[in-house]
């Protein structure tokens, strides 16, 4: 399954123009800064936007053609909304509002109620949210009510599951009390979804494919550790410039507290976060904390050490620096050293490196 | 000379049998005149009564009419939204007496309505409890569409575009959203509609004509009092009415606070 999204939308001082083909499964982010599109886009998908012109096709089902006359009203869509802010109704209880959506797309499809139940229940065991059901929403935490919110979207089973910045909200506890959430529905939810940020937090740790939206246009669009390492019109600059990889837990060295993370193209230490053996895990290695050399180091207190060979040099706004991305095994890494460096060591494109690794985070 | 008129009376007497049952009515009487020990005339009684009939039928026709109305001022960018808006809320600045002058023409023999009434074999409906009712309708307008129009920009489009997104229809996500949400609008709008009609005075002397049993309400009997100079009786109903609106106007605050309370 294809999500083909071709809108147009002219307003009098911004225009949003995009052609995208995503992938059916798994989550992309729309990324940007505010101001850039990303949640007309989103409302546009679900028809809450005025007049956009285009072709919005998920899977078989087309929701609006502009050149057919085509156009679905929002309701007839089968799609699921995460607001920003809460956005439950608020004369209804917990229960109320998760079966208000789920007995309306009965209704719309062929499903059976059992089947529509059994869906309920995994949605309420999903988010947790079973002690809250006969609660009202004002009763509820900004978290709890994202979390039903959530809930109430999943429960449905919609086609596509729309959420745009459902973090934004919430303070930074409510957010790290989310996040497992949102992982478990990207892990065990088939649908796809599509996912409004300004975060680059949530990118990394949730989104397998990004798009970047800049004044309206898509700015780059692929998998999101491609994107992520891209030097020209980088996504994320400055200190923020890193890789992403994704990988899985190796090996644990209960003696130092230490674990291993394996992926194609090698494999770094980092602190043991508790996580068993074989978990999937994804890792971010910035190009700050990543230095080269041309021959394997030794008596070095940097324990990463990766073979890769330089792709590509690219200067940086400061006229010191260059970017170098390597490429190790599958996965890129990206890494700030000096011009002076680069010069001292005769780097250039094709040749093997090591790439001394000094910090490895653990994003998800 | 009485004209008993029409379908409306008839639905009422339905609706509130106590119309019907002159003795449970006698027996209310008693109480009350136990109550107040003052002798109320049966003119009075009769005007009482009459005048919360058609306080009740006005504010329940007025819901119904005024919330489509309210809703559609609050919903639209047609440029039609300002004009219309103007003309429902003209009542609030027109002396009774144009309302009341128009409506007469209106319903006359020889205007529109009239001959459309008598086309129909209903008759004339100016100095009926229908014509009455049509006037008081028209005259608390503003104070039915305004609250609930409030109350619907409330409630803002977030909440209609959450129903869209769970499978509601615009008609189901009306009924089962914005409705509901515009609850307090709606008691405002009722007690608000109910107590400008007991209040009313000139567009009953109006169109009205103080036809006892028929169009004369508590206010055109207070004044019928004062014009005959029974001052004891007129001082009994007033001093009612004050008491009625002060306890009316009394409840609506405690209403709004708890309301506000509770969000």
């Amino acid at each position: 399954m294809m999500i083909h999204l071709q809108i147009n939308i002219v307003r009098s001082a911004f225009e949003l123009n995009l052609d995208l083909q995503l992938p059916g499964q798994g989550i992309t982010a729309i990324f940007g800064s505010s101001g850039s599109g990303k949640t007309s886009l989103l409302r546009a998908v679900a028809g809450l936007e005025k007049n956009p012109k285009g072709r919005i096709q998920i899977g078989e089902n087309i929701w609006q053609d502009s050149q057919q006359g085509i156009c679905l009203p929002t309701w007839q869509r089968s799609l699921g909304y995460v607001f920003q802010e809460s956005s439950l109704l608020p004369h209804l209880s917990v229960a109320e509002n998760l079966n208000f959506g789920l007995k309306r797309a009965l209704k719309s499809s062929n499903s059976v109620q059992t089947e529509a139940n059994k869906a309920l229940q995994a949605s309420i065991e999903l988010l947790g949210i079973g002690s809250l059901l006969q609660r009202m929403p004002d009763e509820l935490s900004g978290g709890e009510r994202q979390r039903v919110a959530i809930a109430r979207a999943i429960a449905m089973q919609p086609q596509l599951l729309l959420m745009d910045e459902p973090l934004a909200s919430l303070d930074a506890a409510r957010r790290q009390e989310i996040f497992p959430w949102l992982a478990r529905l990207r892990d065990e939810l088939k649908m796809p979804m599509l996912y409004v940020t300004h975060s680059a937090e949530e990118v990394t740790r949730l989104a397998d494919h990004l798009v970047v939206l800049d004044n309206g246009q898509v700015k780059a669009q692929g998998s999101v550790s491609s994107v992520l390492t891209q030097v020209v019109n980088p996504v994320m600059e400055g200190e923020d410039a890193g890789a992403l990889i994704s990988g899985h837990i190796g090996a644990v060295d209960a003696q130092w507290h230490l674990s291993r993370v394996d992926f194609e193209g090698g494999s770094v230490w980092m602190r043991d976060a508790g996580l068993e053996v074989g978990r999937a895990v994804r890792i971010r290695i910035l190009a700050r904390d990543v230095s080269l050399a041309t021959t394997e180091p030794q008596n070095t207190s940097i324990q990463n050490q990766l073979r890769g060979s330089i792709q590509t040099i690219t200067a940086e706004t400061h006229p010191s620096q260059v970017m170098v991305v390597l490429k190790c095994g599958a996965e890129e890494v990206l890494a700030r050293v000096t011009k002076r460096a680069v010069n001292e060591l005769a780097l250039e494109v094709g040749m093997p490196v090591w790439a001394q690794v000094k910090s490895v985070a653990l994003v998800a | 000379m009485r004209r008993k008129d029409s379908a409306l009376r008839n639905l009422w007497c339905r609706l509130c049998p106590t119309h019907a049952e002159n003795r449970q009515r006698t027996r209310l009487q008693a109480l009350c005149r136990k109550l107040t020990r003052m002798n109320l005339t049966s003119e009075s009684w009769q005007a009482i009564q009459l005048t919360f009939e058609l306080a009740t039928l006005t504010t329940l026709l007025l819901l119904v009419l005024a919330t489509p109305v309210a809703w559609w001022l609050s919903q639209t960018q047609s440029v039609w939204r300002a004009p219309i808006h103007a003309l429902v809320t003209l009542p609030l600045v027109l002396p009774p007496s144009v309302l009341g002058f128009y409506l007469l023409v209106v319903m006359g023999p020889q205007g529109p309505l009239g001959q459309l009434t008598q086309s129909m074999g209903w008759g004339v409906l100016s100095f009926t409890f229908t014509g009455l009712l049509i006037g008081s309708i028209l005259f608390s307008l503003p104070f039915a569409v305004q609250p609930l129009q409030h109350a619907f920009d409330a409630i803002g489009s977030r909440p209609m575009e959450v129903a869209a997104t769970l499978r509601a229809s615009p008609l189901d996500a009306f009924f089962s959203v914005a409705l509901p949400l515009a609850k307090p609008g709606m008691v405002t709008a009722a007690i608000l509609s109910f107590a400008h009609t007991v209040g009313e005075f000139g567009v009953v002397l109006m169109i009205g004509g103080n036809i006892p049993g028929q169009t004369r309400v508590v206010s055109t009997e207070i004044y019928g009092h004062v014009e005959a100079m029974e001052y004891a009786q007129a001082h009994v109903l007033a001093a009612g009415m004050l008491v009625f609106s002060f306890v009316v106007l009394l409840a609506l605050a405690l209403l709004n606070r708890r309301q506000r309370q509770v969000v």
